[in-house]
């Protein structure tokens, strides 16, 4: 049987930790709500954490 | 955060789910884990690493790279020998923090959730795909993907570019576009609107690792329509990247070379060896679309994508879901980041009530009195930053250096400072040695210099009690050929830092409430979906537009691409608008003046004519800027000159209106008519898709009707794809020309003649078409006095320059104004519906937090000094410093919260009565001294 989380209000889920969940997430948080991050992989970062530089300003990515 | 995590189930309505989540294990207790990696060096499996795409081997047991988050190491047991075979346990014993359990079980736990945003990403193009270009028979034929990994600084091959054949560095090298994208081969008929970005970045990359490799850039179309990103495709040509516009058949390899065969446009077939091969593969939807669709119901399109509608692009079909990112369909990193703040925006609506219910607010531990008497005792970190900074200077050297300061307590090396072990190590040292003071030589403080004031903050330190020097940028990047001066002018930039630190102090933290209301300045769609999602947030705001009604370029538009209507969208809109009682509408209305800062501005709004006209002040927290654009006008073409020629909006306008039934027999369209590089120096974005509208439209009325299209790149990126490709089964023509020789239109007798240069056909073409249809670009609407006004930035192209194109796009340099839509740069309705609801969520969160932070380096006046001469208030750009009697003398004070920092007033005072907070002249005298005493070093 599952364990149930302390039940929260204004909880949201964001799936997925990418560059875009990743952001999601500390908006929702700025805005007042409690945000469950949910990966599949071992860390967030998503795609972008691979990449080396960033198109058009070639700016480091990580 | 829940890494490691499937989920499973989803139940329940909007505003009441229950997610069901497997927490696999990772068998490593992560409180325990300090992230040392001798775990890694101990294992004896080897094991792919994926994170660098397969180009090196790693351990079961390991860490993706030094800054993942969260920092604790896992084991996959995919390969890991005890778990596959119950043997070896090596890990456990060489485990100093007795971290690693191998009991730990998959745990499954369900999540109370109002709201769900789906950000799953992208998946990859299937290999199959890329077989044709040997790729996986020929090992120099790679993907983007892994290419990028070559060419990172602290990847595999820490940076080198090299034949994997036989590590010979490439002469050579060919990239090979839309591989897996506009493929119906392979069911992937939509463009996936990043590769063309990112194949020239690397290949830009590329050339700066390497200047004398000669690239070629095989392409259809180069879409490079997002704001701005012409100019790069320029700097790439510029600098001898060539750009061939062919379709590659094959790659097959041809002694230690590759061979590529291709056709160019005018059916010429041609062969060419290089080197290497780089494949630039599209974005596939995610891999398990198709369960987040089955556990969500969501509905999916026909590529897997998440299926939204043109006016509401982030929500699915279902409620209480929405969706950001990749998933609705390919984008780049802005469109991604704007997309997350706009889903959240429409989440913190919906789930109004219970704002701020569940937050529990960060609580930072009593601050450290640090009295100006104290003793200094400094903390000094030196990074690497993996191979950045240590691979040039000699970072040992550089903390050996730093510790026979004087003052310095501690000090050390880090490999990387910014990652959590590093924050967890540097919270230590302070308590441990008592540090009241830290200086970290790292990279830019830019970047970086929060993150280290947050771990001060956490160590009770004030924030400011921190110094921050840039070895990274300032020394290993530009002096990497001089390894030997490089370190001394880290050691010389450490000294510099030490000696301030002794003399910095504390800053005091200040709040300031925030007035929770919005000024919105522009009412076309940007403007309205803003207010509205502000309002349905719980927030008043000010809408004001200069025309007599709302709507703005909505009312031209009459349908989409996808086909829906426009005009009934746009009335329920107004509607919403003009009912709702958190929006106050002023019509021919101004901004005249504001005052003010973050939270705290005052506005005075003229509206009305003549006799009529009225001015009001309105108090207020933050401003969108929504102006908007307008259709350009080239005197071109015989634009205005002949009946015969019209821009596509008019044409769009003739199709809607009277002349429905009828449409032209013949039509000659222009892309890019004044724009990229002729009148408008950039792409508008929208003309491909607007042209594709009108012909599709058009082919609806008449089906008969000849369309040639003159184009120059086609960018009809993301799905609208699609319609190129029906438009061209209906038989309509698209030639592209050179910008050199464009087409020309000439009218005689009533006729226009458009003469072009048939590239397909290699001669010379003269037409008579019923119309000529231009696609003219998009200028912004003034947005000189608002710049002024506001003091806001623009862009060469006269566009508000947001505060960074990649991770701010909708905030301004200001603080407390954002900016969405065509103000900040061309982009159809879709778009700029979604970066308004994002403005609005950048907006809401100083008014749902109802106080702002003031920075604590701002200037203050010591009045005894001051005499009162004024020239600090004449000289501030930000209007910061006011004039004030004080026991009936002149003084200067400053305005805190509207303080930029910049320093004109402290270096203007006669009298030194004006200092810079953490920049006191005491300070930057005794760094500058000690630039000079170079002593031995």
């Amino acid at each position: 049987m599952g364990k149930a989380m302390k039940n929260r209000e204004g909880a949201v889920m964001v799936l997925g930790g990418g560059i875009a969940g990743i952001q999601a997430a500390l908006d929702l948080t700025e805005l007042g709500f409690y945000v469950y991050l949910v990966e599949k992989s071992p860390a967030v970062g998503g795609v972008m954490a691979q990449l080396d530089k960033t198109f058009p300003t070639n700016d480091c990515s990580l | 955060m829940l890494t490691n995590a499937d989920f499973l189930a989803l139940e329940g309505t909007a505003g009441n789910f229950t997610a069901t989540i497997n927490m696999r294990p990772r068998y490593i207790d992560a409180d325990a884990c300090t992230a040392c990696g001798l775990c890694t060096q101990y294992c004896p499996k080897h094991h792919v690493d994926p994170y660098n795409e397969g180009l090196a081997i790693t351990r079961p047991i390991h860490i993706d790279y030094a800054q993942a988050v969260p920092a604790t190491y896992y084991i996959d047991p995919s390969s890991c020998l005890f778990l596959q075979h119950e043997t070896c346990q090596i890990c456990v014993p060489v485990c100093q923090s007795h971290a690693i359990n191998f009991k730990q079980q998959p745990e499954e736990r369900k999540l109370q959730i109002g709201a769900v945003i789906l950000s799953p990403g992208f998946g990859k193009i299937d290999p199959k795909t890329l077989e044709k270009f040997s790729y996986g028979k020929h090992p120099d034929v790679v993907t983007a993907f892994e290419f990028e990994r070559m060419t990172t600084a602290s990847g595999p091959f820490l940076g080198e570019v090299k034949c994997f054949s036989d590590g010979r560095h490439p002469k050579r090298m060919a990239f090979i576009q839309c591989v897996g994208s506009r493929d119906i081969g392979c069911n992937n008929g939509y463009c996936s609107s990043v590769c063309c970005m990112y194949a020239i970045k690397e290949a830009l990359v590329t050339k700066e690792h390497d200047p004398e490799v000669d690239i070629t850039i095989f392409y259809i179309d180069i879409r490079t329509q997002g704001k701005d990103f012409d100019a790069a495709r320029e700097r790439a040509e510029a600098i001898g990247i060539k750009f061939v516009r062919a379709k590659v058949a094959d790659v097959t390899p041809w002694e230690n070379r590759l061979q590529l065969t291709y056709a160019t446009l005018d059916g010429q077939h041609k062969f060419e060896p290089f080197d290497m091969v780089v494949l630039s593969v599209g974005l596939e939807s995610p891999k398990d679309a198709q369960k987040i669709a089955d556990i969500t119901k969501i509905d999916l399109n026909k590529y897997d994508f998440c299926a939204t509608n043109g006016f509401n692009p982030l929500q699915t079909s279902q409620e209480g879901i929405v969706v950001a990112g990749a998933f609705q369909g390919p984008k780049d990193i802005p469109e991604s980041v704007t997309q997350s703040s706009a889903a959240a925006s429409l989440t913190a609506a919906s789930l109004k009530k219970v704002r701020g219910k569940g937050v529990e607010l960060k609580i930072y531990p009593e601050e450290q009195v640090v009295a100006e008497g104290d003793e200094a005792r400094i903390g000094v970190f030196v990074c690497h930053c993996g191979i950045n900074i240590s691979s040039v200077v000699d970072v040992a050297s550089v903390a050996n250096y730093a510790g026979d300061m004087k003052n310095v307590t501690y000090y050390t090396e880090n490999l990387y400072s910014c990652s959590q072990d590093a924050q967890e190590v540097i919270k230590k040292k302070i308590k441990e040695h008592k540090l009241n003071r830290v200086v970290i030589a790292a990279c830019s403080p830019r970047t970086h210099e929060p993150l280290f004031q947050e771990t001060l903050r956490d160590a009770g330190l004030n924030r400011n009690l921190f110094e921050m020097v840039n070895i990274r940028d300032q020394c290993s990047w530009v002096h990497a050929g001089e390894p030997e001066l490089a370190t001394i002018k880290s050691k010389d930039l450490v000294r510099m830092a030490v000696s301030k630190a002794r003399h910095i102090q504390s800053l005091p933290e200040q709040t300031v409430p925030v007035t929770p209301k919005a000024l919105i300045i522009g009412a076309g769609v940007a403007g309205m979906t803003a207010a509205l999602n502000l309002a349905e947030q719980g927030f008043e705001s000010v809408l004001i537009e200069k025309g007599e009604s709302i709507g703005g370029n909505l009312k031209n538009l009459h349908h989409t691409l996808a086909g829906d209507e426009v005009q009934s969208h746009l009335k329920t809109l107004v509607t919403k608008v003009n009912g709702s009682k958190n929006i106050d509408v002023i019509c021919n209305a101004e901004l005249v003046q504001t005052a003010g800062f973050i939270g705290n501005f005052s506005s005075v709004i003229a509206s009305g004519h003549g006799k009529t006209k009225v001015e009001q002040t309105f108090d207020h927290g933050v401003i969108i800027v929504a102006t908007g654009g307008r259709e350009h006008r080239p005197d071109k073409y015989l634009l205005g000159k002949s009946k015969k020629v019209v821009t596509q909006q008019e044409l769009e306008k003739q199709l809607a209106g009277k002349a429905k039934t009828r449409a032209p027999g013949s039509i000659v369209m222009i892309q890019c008519a004044g724009s990229r590089g002729d009148d408008l120096n950039y792409c508008s974005k929208v003309c491909c898709n607007h042209a594709l509208k009108n012909i599709l439209k058009v082919k609806e009325i008449n089906p008969e009707s000849q369309i040639i299209v003159l184009y120059r790149d086609m960018r009809t990126y993301g799905f609208a794809e699609d319609a190129y490709l029906e438009a061209r089964k209906m038989g309509v023509v698209f030639i592209p020309y050179e910008v050199d020789r464009k087409p020309e239109v000439t009218e005689k007798g009533g006729k226009v003649q458009v003469r072009f240069f048939d590239s397909i056909m290699q001669e010379e073409m003269v037409m008579n078409p019923d119309l000529v249809a231009l696609s003219v670009g998009i200028v912004p609407d003034d947005t000189d006095t608002l710049s002024k006004l506001l003091k806001l930035p623009v862009t060469a192209n006269k566009f508000f320059l947001e505060a960074h194109v990649k991770l701010r796009p909708v905030e301004l340099s200001v603080s407390g104004v954002y900016v969405c839509g065509l103000a900040h740069g061309p982009k159809p309705v879709d778009e700029t519906i979604v970066q308004a609801q994002a403005a609005a969520a950048k907006a809401a969160i100083p008014l749902v937090k109802g106080h702002v932070t003031v920075d604590p380096i701002v200037s203050s006046v010591e009045q005894d000094k001051c005499i009162g001469c004024g020239l600090c208030t004449s000289l501030c750009p930000y209007g910061a410093i006011v004039m004030q009697k004080v026991d009936g003398k002149r003084k200067a004070e400053t305005v805190s919260a509207s303080c930029k920092a910049c320093g004109i007033c402290a270096a203007h005072c006669p009298t030194f009565a004006i200092s810079m907070g953490g920049f006191t002249n005491e300070q930057l005298i005794s760094q500058i001294e000690a630039f000079g005493a170079t002593g031995d070093r």
